[in-house]
Parts: structure tokens; sequence; C-alpha cells
């Protein structure tokens, strides 16, 4: 058996760039994900009221409520950001399922990037709500003796968040590969509808955690 | 071939004491946890899509020391440096 626990399976190479399976499946996804998002688009700006449309009612209205608890006022932007977190993730988590597709989310440079994009949003946040010597001064309160803590702290949740989700994901699918092959056919269907509440539940982490720290650089000023 | 032997023993007792201890760290932190939001959610049972929603983000962050111990280990058994040669 073939273990791709910490390397990504390259399919076809353009030039010197090689095509990875996680890149694939995560392309597919974006695709399928903007495609139901302009198919949903269309029908809640024609008036219509079906089930596509109510669906994305909901889902955009639960987004802006969680910023909303979180934040403590409506912020369009951080909730599109939540959502669109949420959205791809759980779309990767749940696309790694159907068989022989390898989830985008148990790659570590999906997960990296992911994090990353967390990592650099919370200092243009903190900038375009406090300006950029508000977010700044942040950094040395209470003390400046504090401030290498706060860095320290901000490189460390961005390793924890992408560690975490890909940790989940990887081990999730581990454990269902090792089931199959050492018991077989239908012995793993337990821990394969354990893998679907873990997708959903950690691209709901993602979403609260990045929501909480971005929404934590907003209102700095506001202590 | 004996030090190889040696780095792999070493690397498989220490694979299985990441796990066993970091299990253990975070099984308990999470029966913390559990319990904390029993009696809450016991209290003040109107509250009760708040402290879900705080039970699962703290759950997750506690777990992730497991996660991690997880990973750590399977770098030792599967990524390890010191065993490149024979790593596929």
């Amino acid at each position: 058996m073939e273990l791709h626990i910490f390397d990504d399976p390259v399919l076809m190479r353009l030039g010197p760039v090689p095509i990875t399976e996680t890149m694939v499946t995560s392309a597919i996804v974006t695709v399928v994900l903007i495609g139901l998002g302009a198919v949903m688009g269309s029908r809640v700006r024609s008036g219509r009221s079906d089930l596509l449309s109510t669906l994305a009612l909901m889902t955009v209205e639960s987004f802006d409520r969680l910023v909303e608890d979180i934040v403590g006022r409506r912020q369009t932007v951080v909730a599109t950001i939540a959502a669109t977190f949420f959205l791809f993730i759980a779309g990767c988590n749940l696309a790694g399922q159907l068989p022989g597709v390898h989830p985008a989310t148990g790659s570590l440079a999906t997960t990296s990037a992911l994090a990353v994009l967390v990592f650099f949003s919370v200092p243009i946040a903190g900038i375009w709500s406090n300006g950029l010597w508000g977010y700044l001064k942040h950094y040395f309160r209470p003390n400046p003796l504090l401030m290498p803590l706060h860095v320290i702290s901000e490189l460390s949740r961005t390793l924890a968040m992408s560690v975490r989700l890909f940790g989940n994901i990887m081990s999730g699918h581990l454990v269902v590969g090792l089931l199959v092959a050492l018991a077989g056919f239908l012995v793993p269907t337990p821990m394969m509808a354990l893998d679907l509440l873990i997708g959903l539940l950690q691209a709901y982490i993602f979403a609260i955690l990045s929501t909480v720290y971005i929404g934590a650089a907003m209102s700095v000023g506001e202590e | 071939m004996n030090d190889q032997l040696i780095i792999a023993v070493t690397a498989m007792a220490s694979a299985a004491v990441t796990m066993a201890l970091g299990a253990i760290g975070a099984a308990l932190g999470e029966s913390r946890i559990g319990a904390a939001a029993m009696d809450a959610l016991a209290r003040q049972p109107d509250e009760a899509s708040s402290i879900t929603r705080t039970l699962f983000v703290s759950l997750a962050m506690v777990e992730s020391t497991a996660i991690f111990c997880l990973v750590i280990a399977l770098i030792l058994l599967f990524a390890n440096p010191f065993t490149a040669t024979t790593a596929g």
C-alpha cells in the first residue's frame, strides 16, 4: 500500500510546473462553487423563491449573523471572507469522501496557503479600520516588552491553523484507508460518517477562528 | 545497518510515546470542557447556541494539540529525515 501523507502525487507536468492531484481537486471545487454561486445569485436577483435562492439567502444571513455576534457589528467584508473559507474548506473536505478523490485540504500546501491568507488579512483589516498607527500601537500595549510575544502569537496561530486542518482531514482519510486495507468493504462506513462531521466542523472552526482574529484586529482601538 | 535499526526502533518507540501522552492530555482537557459546557447549559438553557459554538471551538483548539502529536508521530514514522534512504 502506498502512503501519500506529506507528499502530493504528481499527475503531469506543464513545463517546469508539476500539476498535483491537490491542485486539480481544489480547482474543480472552486469551479463548482463559483458556478453554484452564479446560479444562486441570478435566482435571488430574479426574485423567485425556490430552493436554491432560499438556500443562498440562508447562508448569507447566517454568516452575517455569525460575524455580528463575534465582531459586534455587521461587516459584509468579514462575512464574505468567513463564508468563502467555510464553503471552500467544506467543499474540499466533502469532495474527499468521493471514491478515489484525495481531499485538497489533506495536503499541507493547501492548508498553509489558507492560513497565510488569514495571516495577511489580519493586519490589512486592522489598518483598514484603525489606521496604520492605530493598528501598530496595539503591539506595544500593555507594555512594549510584550511586543515579541504579540509577534510570536500571530506566527504560532498561523502554524496551528494550518496543521490543525491538515491533521484532522489527513488523519480521517488515513484511518479510512487503513480500515479498507485491513478489514475491507463497509467496515469503514462509521468512520466515513465521522469524517463528514469532522470535515464540516473543521471548516466551521477555520471560518470562526479567522473571523475572531480579523475581528480582534479591527477592534484594537476600542479597548 | 545497525545504526539504521537503532534509529528505526527509536522512531517507532518515540512515535508511540508521543501519541500516548498527546492523547492523554487532550482527553483530560476535552472532558473538562465538556463537563463545564454541560454545567453552563443546565444553568442557562437560553444561551444554548452561544455555549455550543464556544464549546465546539474550544474542543477543536484543545484537540489540535493531539493532532499536532499525531503529525509529529507520522513524521517520525514516514518522513523521518534520519531514515531518508528507506522512505519511498
